[in-house]
């Protein structure tokens, strides 16, 4: 009983976070996007030049910091990795192709449900899917493989690349991008949204809150724990947003979105499989890099290089809708997702002991 | 004798599965589950309590035995 209040208050405070950012700055609906985020910092390095979206969020450094602070606190920091690193890179890709498509990562997605962007509703519908068709090849006995034990200095690295880029904002040299017009240049101070970040990873390192496991464990095990951690983000978000005036119900005109429902749907799909077969949202993706899980970070590197491809070739959604080659990006993520899932089933040893059970 | 699952390097939610299905099978009164990171502990524990099963767990080097027993 403890842990469910601990996991709603976690949520409530996203929630809550999400409203503030947006009133000091963010663009609407956008307190948090893991994959937008992790867009504008690819953007800000110069991985992509679409001059819109370059910003080195400082949530981003803050969530993986938070993360990495607390589990060395509680002792629960330990330098992992090495379970199909290929694979988790990919997943990392279609990850962010999948949210490029939506415009927002599954925790965006409940925060424009929550500012009254209809469009995440339909979403919401196709993200439960891919996490339903993920659930199919668990039950399957998919796995990505043992990660193993390695030496320290591959659990640092998340964390040392956090406080780099961190560094690189506060300087601000001359060949870091930052946007002068669009989603890219509305933020909130400095200080607030890395401590935003900070205290989410800190929240989110404890209770394990994550968008993917909300819904998995639910149609898994009937497990509504993490659950109720996402709930809590949708209610406190859209109480805020009725008190602070950002509550503004309708499809057309949200901001940061479009209307191309079919895209809206089959993206988050995209991210939902991607997500539950990767073992994590993007927010969660994150909080594991705190963590020392060298996998983890090899799945974040692979969103920003998904986010660089993206923008690069002109693939990702915009206002304007999703190109006729980002209609294609969808199916080939799908069809890969398909490939990568099939490709990895494996018999457990529970499920081994059965048959052999039968056969003598 | 008791059943071992070895779930080291596994992260959730597979060692939750492979524990319930052990669990939802098991041919002992009492089943051994060996994880690796804090989540899997956690989560591992806290699905065989809601089956009914009492639960000790201690810390094995760096990573943590589950007997699981009823």
């Amino acid at each position: 009983m403890r842990d469910r209040l601990f996991i709603i208050i976690a949520g409530s405070a996203v929630g809550l976070l999400a409203v503030v950012l947006v009133a000091q700055g963010n663009p609407v609906n956008m307190g948090f996007c893991i994959a937008c985020f992790v867009r504008d910092v690819a953007g800000g390095l110069g991985l992509h030049r679409a001059g819109v979206v370059q910003y080195l969020r400082p949530e981003i450094m803050g969530l993986i910091i938070g993360a990495f602070i607390t589990a060395f606190y509680v002792r629960e920091f330990k330098s992992t990795g090495g379970s199909s690193p290929v694979l988790r890179f990919a997943l990392g890709m279609l990850m962010m192709a999948g949210a490029l498509i939506f415009l927002g990562c599954p925790l965006r997605m409940v925060l424009r449900l929550a500012g009254g962007d209809w469009n995440a509703l339909v979403a919401l519908p196709g993200y439960v899917l891919g996490v339903w068709f993920g659930t199919l090849f668990l039950r399957k006995g998919f796995t990505l493989g043992r990660s193993s034990e390695q030496s320290p200095v591959n659990g640092y690295t998340g964390p040392f690349i956090a406080v780099v880029l961190l560094v690189l904002l506060v300087a601000a040299p001359a060949y870091i991008f930052f946007s002068e017009e669009g989603p890219g240049s509305m933020a909130a101070p400095l200080a607030l949204a890395l401590g935003a970040g900070l205290l989410v990873g800190v929240l989110a390192q404890r209770t394990r809150l994550c968008t993917m496991g909300a819904i998995r464990d639910v149609i898994l095990f009937k497990d509504f724990h993490l659950f109720s951690g996402f709930i809590a983000i949708l209610i406190v978000a859209f109480a805020g947003n009725l008190l602070t005036g950002y509550f503004n119900p309708g499809f057309i005109g949200q901001p940061v979105a479009h209307v191309s429902s079919l895209w809206n749907f089959l993206g988050m799909t995209v991210v939902g499989l991607a997500a539950v077969l990767a073992g994590g949202c993007p927010m969660r993706q994150l909080i594991l890099t705190g963590e020392g899980q060298g996998d983890a970070l090899v799945t974040v590197l692979g969103m920003g290089a998904g986010a660089a491809f993206m923008h690069n070739f002109g693939l990702a959604g915009s206002p304007a809708g999703v190109s006729p080659a980002g209609q294609w990006i969808v199916f080939i993520s799908l069809a890969l997702l398909a490939v990568i899932g099939f490709g990895n089933i494996k018999k457990r040893a529970a499920a081994k002991k059965q048959e052999r059970a039968k056969a003598s | 004798m008791s059943e071992l699952f070895d779930c080291r390097g596994l992260s959730c939610p597979e060692p939750v599965m492979q524990a319930r299905q052990a669990l939802q099978q098991a041919a002992e009164s009492r089943v051994t589950v060996l994880v690796s990171n804090a989540v899997a502990r956690d989560n591992v524990a806290r699905t065989a309590k809601t089956l009914g099963w009492q639960v000790d767990i201690e810390e094995d080097g760096e990573d943590y035995r589950l007997s699981i027993w009823k």
